[in-house]
């Protein structure tokens, strides 16, 4: 789950790492205001869930509270494209209005699982504000990395360790491994996947800052961190996407036109997959999950189908837990419920397949019926192209 | 032979009262998987289906002799049904649950380090060896024994490509989920190893899907120590990065995740990969007629 960097801040602020002074604003006058008690001189930063901001103008310095004001005003209520939102871009409904910090060296300082060595690793490094995959590529010595052994927990060496090697002045080295430390806290405190802070920076009167933060959260540590819900901005997620996830469906909208509903999550990217090869463009992955029930198949076909881009569906089961007949169940009634305008492929196989074919057959439904994997997906192309009807 | 579950699998279910639980467990004894105990805390003394249940694993392994656990255990409360079963000695714990936080995966992890249980999990199917035991979510009859061994990181697919290889006439020695998730007990690297000592295998399916670098860590393995041919399906050519494509383990971030890293990685260690899910089967006949 993402976070906005103000919600982060103000999480790291808690865990006594040095933020720049600044506030949140929703309104053009409530930036004014920030601005003024900072001194006027300011940076607005657009809160959105998407990287690139600074590129795409959704990064800006005023001079005075009367120039924050204008900035914020183009800001606010706008969509900000970046190169990681889709070409409508996500809304800017809030700005951060943060004091002008004097930089003198940019770091980066980052935390993750390593899913091979099973721990949590800090990363740090001199070459901050830059992609750090772009240095780890080009420039993979810059990066120092330490590993935190549960059982031990953050110890302080392994700040020092960081701080050093990110060349930091001596006089640095302390509050430097303090921060990590701390960070290293809010990363375990709160179960982030992950905690990011680039560029951290060194102001020129010698003090260390996070300049930037980012802080995702793991969606399956949810249920012991209840204000997890009240930091989520449903404002920024698709709304297709947040209705599923509402109802236990993983759906994610894409931006072909074929529309597809597969139970498991492998299967469901490889449905995708032989879309492509087949030669046409998924439009959403959507797994229904294991242990659906007929209505949360209902449920995720009417979402499938609500997508206006969606020219054909393929519905892709393979019964195990999941039966056949249920999900043909949740078709049909979803047939009731709305009206299937576009052209519809079922495979099915295992459990109850029989029972669930025989429903189908017998509702009436219009449906293309395939045996396999191949057929299914050359048969949804071809019915979306009109070359093949029920 | 066959690998880690076969005819000497003595199985006890943790969560076996659980609607999940009850209903796969008695799935697995159709199938002929013998299952001797089951724990449910607060429940021990009472029994289900015959099979004693007992409040604590220790207590189930002492008097039934049990080898093999598989939990179904809510998400909060896995990774201590987990280190429970590992403290009891059980010899393979098998995971079902997902959801499990990763934070009490890396304690899981670490707390398995040293001690002889090995962990398949969390958030997978099991696995099967077919013909002799099932310990997992696997529609038992797509199965056929036989020589190819199965690995994988999903569910329904593997059934898709276990179901082609099956309808080629090709049957497994052992099929395995290794799970979704970021952490996980069992990697590839582990199963390839296992299959490659395992004389009932001939040739090994390894399928993989985008996110981490598990598919690459398995083609250095596969270079350096495999005499058996490989073959390989990677999911997910058409995800976008970023974007956790269900599995919590299925996110690209950054290039080593990518379908097309994978693929070439697997290629260059001399896997034989079926550029569709739906050729996977097509290609391990190939492959296994050209050996022959």
């Amino acid at each position: 789950m993402k976070i906005h960097e103000y919600q982060a801040k103000e999480i790291l602020a808690k865990h006594g790492v040095p933020v720049p002074k600044g506030g949140v604003a929703a309104t053009p006058k409530e930036a004014r205001d920030i601005a003024s008690q900072l001194g006027g001189k300011v940076v607005i930063k657009a809160q959105v869930y998407a990287g690139g901001r600074g590129k795409a103008g959704g990064i800006k310095t005023a001079a005075s509270a009367d120039e924050a004001e204008k900035l914020a005003q183009e800001m606010i209520g706008r969509q900000l494209v970046t190169h990681q939102t889709s070409a409508e871009g996500v809304p800017v409904e809030k700005v951060l209005v943060e004091e002008a910090a004097p930089i003198e060296r940019e770091l980066y300082l980052g935390i993750v699982i390593d899913s091979a060595r099973g721990l949590p690793v800090i990363m740090a490094s001199e070459a901050g504000g830059v992609d750090i995959e772009e240095v780890a590529a080009k420039t993979p010595e810059k990066i120092i990395k330490a590993y935190i052994e549960p059982v031990a927990g953050f110890q302080p060496f392994i700040g020092k360790k960081l701080a050093y090697g990110m060349n930091l002045a001596p006089e640095q080295i302390r509050p430097a491994t303090q921060l990590i430390g701390n960070l290293y806290q809010a990363f375990a405190d709160k179960d982030c996947s992950l905690a990011e802070i680039n560029p951290l920076v060194v102001t020129s009167d010698g003090r260390l800052l996070a300049l930037d933060a980012k802080l995702n959260l793991d969606d399956n540590a949810l249920f012991r961190h209840r204000d997890y819900a009240e930091l989520r901005d449903p404002g920024q997620e698709d709304e297709l996407e947040l209705e599923a996830s509402e109802h236990n469906i993983t759906y994610i909208r894409l931006d072909g036109d074929v529309g597809c509903m597969v139970n498991g999550a492998g299967l469901a990217m490889s449905t995708m997959d032989i879309i492509k090869l087949s030669g046409a463009e998924p439009a959403n992955f959507l797994d229904v999950g294991g242990g659906a029930s007929d209505e949360m198949v209902t449920k995720a076909f009417i979402i499938l189908l609500s997508d206006p881009k969606v020219k054909a569906a393929l519905i892709n089961i393979f019964g195990g837990i999941l039966r056949c007949d249920i999900v043909a169940r949740g078709v049909i009634e979803a047939a009731k419920q709305v009206e299937v305008k576009v052209p519809l492929v079922v495979r099915m196989r295992g459990t109850n397949v029989d029972e669930g074919m025989k429903l189908l057959a017998e509702s009436g439904l219009p449906v293309i019926l395939a045996h396999d994997l191949k057929d299914a997906a050359e048969k949804v192309v071809a019915a979306k192209e009109g070359r093949l009807t029920a | 032979m066959s690998i880690l579950v076969d005819e000497n699998t003595q199985l006890l279910v943790q969560g076996i009262t659980g609607s999940e639980g009850s209903f796969h467990t008695r799935k697995c004894i159709e199938y002929g998987t013998k299952v001797v105990a089951g724990v449910t805390p607060g429940k021990g003394g009472s029994s289900f289906d015959q099979i004693p249940v007992f409040n604590e694993v220790e207590r189930a392994v002492k008097e039934t002799g049990a080898n093999v656990s598989m939990i179904f255990v809510p998400p909060a409360f896995a990774a201590d049904a987990i280190m429970e079963a590992a403290d009891a000695g059980i010899a393979l714990v098998v995971c079902i649950t997902d959801g499990i936080p990763t934070l009490d995966m890396v304690t899981v992890i670490n707390y398995l380090h040293g001690k002889a249980t090995r962990l398949i999990g969390p958030n997978c199917p099991g696995l099967i060896s077919p013909g002799k035991c099932k310990v997992g979510l696997m529609p038992g009859d797509i199965h056929r024994q036989g020589n190819v061994g199965v690995v994988s990181r999903s569910g329904t697919l593997t059934y898709e490509a276990v179901a082609q290889l099956t309808e080629q006439n090709i049957g497994q020695s052992t099929c395995i989920g290794v799970g979704g998730d970021p952490l996980i007990g069992t990697t590839f690297v582990d199963v390839l190893r296992l299959f490659e000592k395992d004389p009932q295998t001939k040739l090994v399916v390894l399928i993989g899907e985008i996110g981490g670098t598990a598919e690459q860590e398995a083609a250095e393995v596969m270079k350096k120590e495999m005499t058996k041919p490989i073959v390989s399906f990677v999911a997910g050519s058409t995800a976008p990065p970023g974007r956790r494509m269900g599995h919590a383990g299925a996110i690209i971030t950054g290039s080593s995740g990518t379908a097309n890293e994978k693929i070439a990685a697997l290629k260059a260690a001399g896997a034989a990969i079926a550029s569709s899910p739906a050729e996977i089967g097509i290609v391990a006949r190939k492959v296994l007629e050209s050996r022959a």
